[in-house]
């Protein structure tokens, strides 16, 4: 049974806990509207993009670049776990995590060779415990201000563009958390190179118009590949954020609760044993003038 | 002219531009061109400069946009630009200011940094912008 005091100084440090999650919920809330409002505002220019694309890949075949056919075999994957930089944000990043563990585990009993790299620092964390030694890279996101990632998201692709062509792996997927709505975000794996193709792009509304290309087919390909792919990792990770907020505020949420009912339930106890300790008192006093 | 145009512009952050227009001018990488309804299917890059929309053969709208794609189909002309900008939004001032912060960042880079190269471009798509508000 503990003391009085200590109940006293339990009460108090679960009410300054409640303070943190709650005020941390109302950060949280505050910022998935931005990011939400962000990843809303980029979707027309992928979805444009993925069409565009489609058009050019059905009219271009077999002789296109290498990032739209792949280099021909699948030896080596490189997998891109895409996280979030900070923890307190339920199973967000876990999810995630275990997305890209069941891959890693099926490429390998296929006898592929997987490499990972890892966005964000959460998953880099959870990773490296078992597959430190696949890891071949990491980039940082902790500096991106206000949701800006463009500069990350370009970067990043320009790298992967480059691993690519200096043959360092064959196929690239990244493994993120799309933003469905508040309440869901859903661990996606998502094929990046060679480039797949929305399959509703593929039907043959445009596929046999006769195009005018400037400069030529292959010049435009060439532009446009690696911008898919900088535009594909942007969207990737404007969802992410945005699912990361919504994680955290839902998390959040249920942290305050479950201080508040804890708080119920140890003054509940409180006063119990305050009442007792009155009634032993009293008995202690009573019992005292009758033995007189 | 019973038909109309539609015409619509994306930049990774936001839809700048949809609707219904006349006559687009944008600056191909092989040179201007203009597109008006039922134009042929089309595709090109595009270079930094400014697309014009025309209404009734008045400028209506100028936007400046950085590299990208323009795709005619038979449903419009869509334009797919990196960066994109109304060009009443913004002033010389303001360019200028971006300019400045731009260059000190590429100057506390490595050269070999990939973020410089994207900085670079950042910083030319600036200039240039600077050079179409002075026209």
């Amino acid at each position: 049974m503990p003391s009085l005091k200590d109940l006293k100084n339990r009460i108090s440090s679960v009410k300054s806990t409640r303070k943190i999650t709650k005020a941390m919920q109302m950060v949280a809330a505050a910022k998935l509207k931005r990011a939400q409002e962000a990843a809303t505002a980029s979707r027309p220019y992928a979805e444009r993009m993925a069409s565009v694309l489609a058009n050019l890949s059905a009219s271009a075949g077999a002789g296109g670049p290498k990032l739209l056919t792949g280099t021909g075999s699948e030896d080596t994957h490189l997998i891109v776990v895409l996280t979030a930089e900070r923890g307190l944000a339920g199973g967000f990043n876990t999810y995630v995590v275990k997305l890209a563990k069941q891959k890693i585990g099926e490429l390998r009993a296929e006898g592929k060779t997987v490499k990972i790299l890892t966005v964000g620092k959460k998953g880099r964390e959870q990773l490296s415990r078992e597959y430190g030694d696949l890891f071949v890279g990491h980039a940082d996101l902790s500096g991106v201000k206000g949701g800006d990632f463009s500069e990350s998201a370009i970067s990043l692709g320009k790298k992967l563009t480059k691993d690519f062509e200096a043959g360092e792996f064959d196929v690239a997927t990244l493994i993120y958390s799309q933003f469905k709505n508040v309440l869901s975000q859903v661990p996606t794996a998502q094929q990046m190179i060679p480039a797949s193709m929305p399959a509703e792009a593929e039907d043959a509304k445009v596929g046999n118009a006769l195009y005018i290309y400037e400069p030529s087919e292959e010049g435009i390909l060439e532009t446009l590949l690696p911008r898919y792919i900088n535009t594909q990792i942007l969207s990737a990770m404007l969802e992410s954020a945005a699912g990361e907020q919504a994680s955290r505020m839902t998390a959040m949420d249920n942290a305050t609760n479950n201080a508040g009912e804890m708080i119920d339930s140890l003054s509940l106890q409180y006063n119990r044993a305050r009442q007792a300790q009155i009634t032993k008192e009293l008995i202690e006093i009573i019992s005292g003038a009758e033995a007189l | 002219m019973a038909d109309k145009l539609h015409f619509s512009l994306v930049s990774p952050a936001k839809e700048v531009f949809s609707g219904e227009v006349d006559h687009v001018i944008a600056p191909g990488s092989e040179g201007e061109f203009g597109v008006l309804v039922n134009h042929a299917p089309f595709m090109t890059t595009l270079k930094n400069g400014v697309v014009r929309v025309l209404e009734n053969g008045t400028t209506k709208m100028r936007i400046f946009v950085r590299g990208g794609f323009a795709d005619v189909t038979s449903e419009g002309l869509t334009i797919l630009a990196e960066e994109a900008r109304l060009l009443e939004d913004v002033t010389a001032a303001s360019v200028q200011e971006e300019i400045d912060a731009t260059l000190l960042k590429i100057q506390s880079l490595d050269k070999d940094d990939s973020a410089r190269i994207t900085l670079q471009e950042h910083f030319d798509y600036l200039e240039s912008l600077k050079a179409a508000l002075v026209h």
